[in-house]
């Protein structure tokens, strides 16, 4: 085998075949995109000034950490409950696949905003929130709802348990892509169905998790916005409260695209080192494979 | 009486749904036999194999593995159904081999070895390593350690396979046509590792078309044909001589 920068004296020399249509398509792609932001940023309606003092403004960037720290947290839940219904989904008891197969279709069934102003407004259905023995009066833990439910936990709960639904069928159309064999050679050894589960099964699903994970992992990042109307101070509400009081609306809006465009991408840098991981020891993807993966990202 | 038998099958029945699969078979291994099992196709041979290590369940007779039942639990006259942790603990007195090898494709050689005993058996990862080379060794393929199975030929795989289940020191090993998904130029090292585990004591099932090892290494053979015992004996009996006419239209096609 020869690596791709090494060659050997008896490689072919052979003159590149030319491309001439790639060419003109680039240009034409640079020539239109450079009319667009031309035109924005020679438009006497955008006040350049403005968007060069609020992009790097305390508030704005730390509203922008706020919205990652949210991803961050309310994907790892997510996650794990997706998994959780996940195997609820695939098991033999009854009463576990029809809670999850409830759980799913009730939570995607309903818009995330309707969800998110839901658990906002918990301390209205349930004014207190206590912890404690039924039918006695012992009690462990008694407080308001609204010190408990802040909005930012509510906006937690809300994406949470929004991204378990979608994440649920991704893990366990994973599982499923894992070929019966393995389980069937897991248990010849003598292995349990968790551990099967867990060292065996998962880590070759996560070959065909992780993409669609990628994706569902940039929504959520812009699904943040939504808590604006419970009030949590995300990247969306800060620049929208910014432009209420100084009536920049347009150049605050460019803000904050800016500022979700950077974390969007640097969030999917990830993605290419863990399908390498889980990757390992199968072979390359080839053409076929690499065109799904495109278009299933396309299909934001 | 059923302590010298290995395996003690008496008249068990599987059926799927309304296909009636195995239909009272009745098959008595030996410590250290070596017992080859021929038929047809469809014939049942993988569904044996497979009840006997419990991945799947029977539906009628009794099925005892070094004395004990498997699956169940036998008091007075009902049987309870085994908790999976038992039933996990049975397998891994068993070794099995499939046709199609089911390596864990995620994990090198090496990895696929030493998964099993030490999360099953609890073993040291030095010591399981320690095992794992030696038996890599034995079946050829100790420079092979750190590749992963996608980067073998289906021979080095099926015999790294035979290692993994090796690792978990069976007392009995099933072979499900261990050499039909191979080229025929890798069938040959495969059932040499095959034939020197039989020299070596080991009680082997194996399910093949592969005549030739079955004459030589076998010390019995079982033809079976739509789900019932048709003929048994020396594998020189059954193979050269068959008395039942089913069995010779089958090594006749075969042959
Ligand atoms: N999980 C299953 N569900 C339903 N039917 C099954 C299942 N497994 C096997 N069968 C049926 O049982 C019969 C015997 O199958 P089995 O695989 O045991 O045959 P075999 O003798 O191993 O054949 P081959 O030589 O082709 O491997 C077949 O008719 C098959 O369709
Ligand atoms: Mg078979």
């Amino acid at each position: 085998m020869t690596s791709r920068s090494g060659t050997q004296n008896d490689d072919i020399v052979a003159i590149p075949l030319r491309h001439p249509w790639r060419w003109v398509s680039a240009a034409l792609v640079v020539l239109i995109l450079g009319a667009f932001v031309y035109s924005l940023w020679s438009s006497p309606n955008v006040n350049h000034s403005i968007i060069n003092e609020f992009l790097f403004d305390k508030r704005v960037i730390g509203a922008a950490g706020l919205t990652v720290l949210l991803t961050v947290i309310s994907m790892f839940i997510g996650t794990v409950l997706a998994i959780l219904l996940a195997i609820m989904k695939l098991s033999t008891n009854p009463v576990l696949r029809i809670v999850s197969t409830a759980y799913v279709g009730f939570f995607r069934g309903t818009p995330l905003l309707l969800q998110v102003v839901f658990w906002g407004y918990l301390g209205i259905i349930y004014p207190k929130v206590e912890i404690g023995i039924p039918f006695t009066d012992f009690l462990l833990f008694s407080e308001k709802t609204s010190l408990v439910f802040t909005s930012l936990v509510a906006g937690i709960i809300a994406l949470s348990l929004n991204e378990a639904a979608y994440a649920a069928e991704i893990v366990r159309a994973g599982i499923l892509s894992v070929d019966s064999g393995q389980t069937e050679a897991a248990k010849s050894l003598g292995m349990s169905t968790g551990y099967t589960l867990r060292r065996i099964v998962l880590p070759q699903a996560m070959r065909v998790i992780i993409p669609p994970m990628g994706n569902e992992f940039i929504s959520m990042l812009k699904n943040t916005s939504l808590l604006q109307v419970v009030a949590v101070m995300e990247l969306y509400a800060r620049t929208s409260q910014i432009s209420s009081q100084n009536l920049a609306q347009v150049e605050l809006l460019v803000v904050a695209g800016f500022w979700y465009l950077v974390m969007t991408t640097v969030l999917s840098w990830p993605q290419s080192y863990l399908e390498k991981r889980y990757g390992r020891g199968f072979s390359a993807p080839n053409q076929q494979q690499r065109w799904l993966r495109f278009s299933s990202k396309a299909s934001a | 009486m059923t302590n010298d038998l290995m395996v003690d099958a008496r008249s068990i029945r599987k059926h799927f749904g309304s296909n009636e699969v195995l239909k009272g078979i009745n098959l008595q291994v030996n410590r250290g036999e070596v017992l080859c099992l021929l038929g047809p196709s469809g014939s049942g041979k993988s569904t044996l194999l497979r009840c006997i290590n419990h991945l799947e369940t029977i539906n009628g007779g009794r099925l005892y593995v070094d004395g004990s039942l498997m699956g169940f639990r036998e008091k007075g006259d009902a049987l309870h159904e085994m908790r999976p942790s038992e039933i996990a603990k049975q397998r891994s007195h068993i070794g099995m081999v499939f046709q199609r090898f089911n390596l864990f494709p995620h994990l090198t050689t090496l990895e696929n070895v030493i998964e099993a005993p030490i999360g099953v058996s609890g073993m040291s990862r030095a010591a399981a390593r320690e095992k794992a080379l030696e038996l890599l060794k034995t079946v050829g393929l100790a420079d092979k350690a750190d590749a992963y199975p996608s980067q073998l030929s289906g021979g080095q795989q099926q015999r790294v396979a035979i290692a993994r289940a090796l690792a978990m020191e069976p007392k009995l090993m099933l072979f499900d046509e261990p050499t039909s998904a191979l080229d025929p130029e890798l069938v040959g090292d495969v059932l040499d590792v095959m034939r020197k585990l039989a020299d070596s004591g080991m009680t082997m099932i194996v399910v093949t078309h592969e005549m030739g090892f079955a004459r030589e290494v076998a010390d019995r053979v079982v033809f079976m044909d739509q789900g019932v015992v048709v003929e048994e004996g020396k594998p020189k009996d059954v193979i050269d001589k068959p008395q039942n006419p089913r069995t010779q239209a089958f090594l006749r096609s075969v042959l």
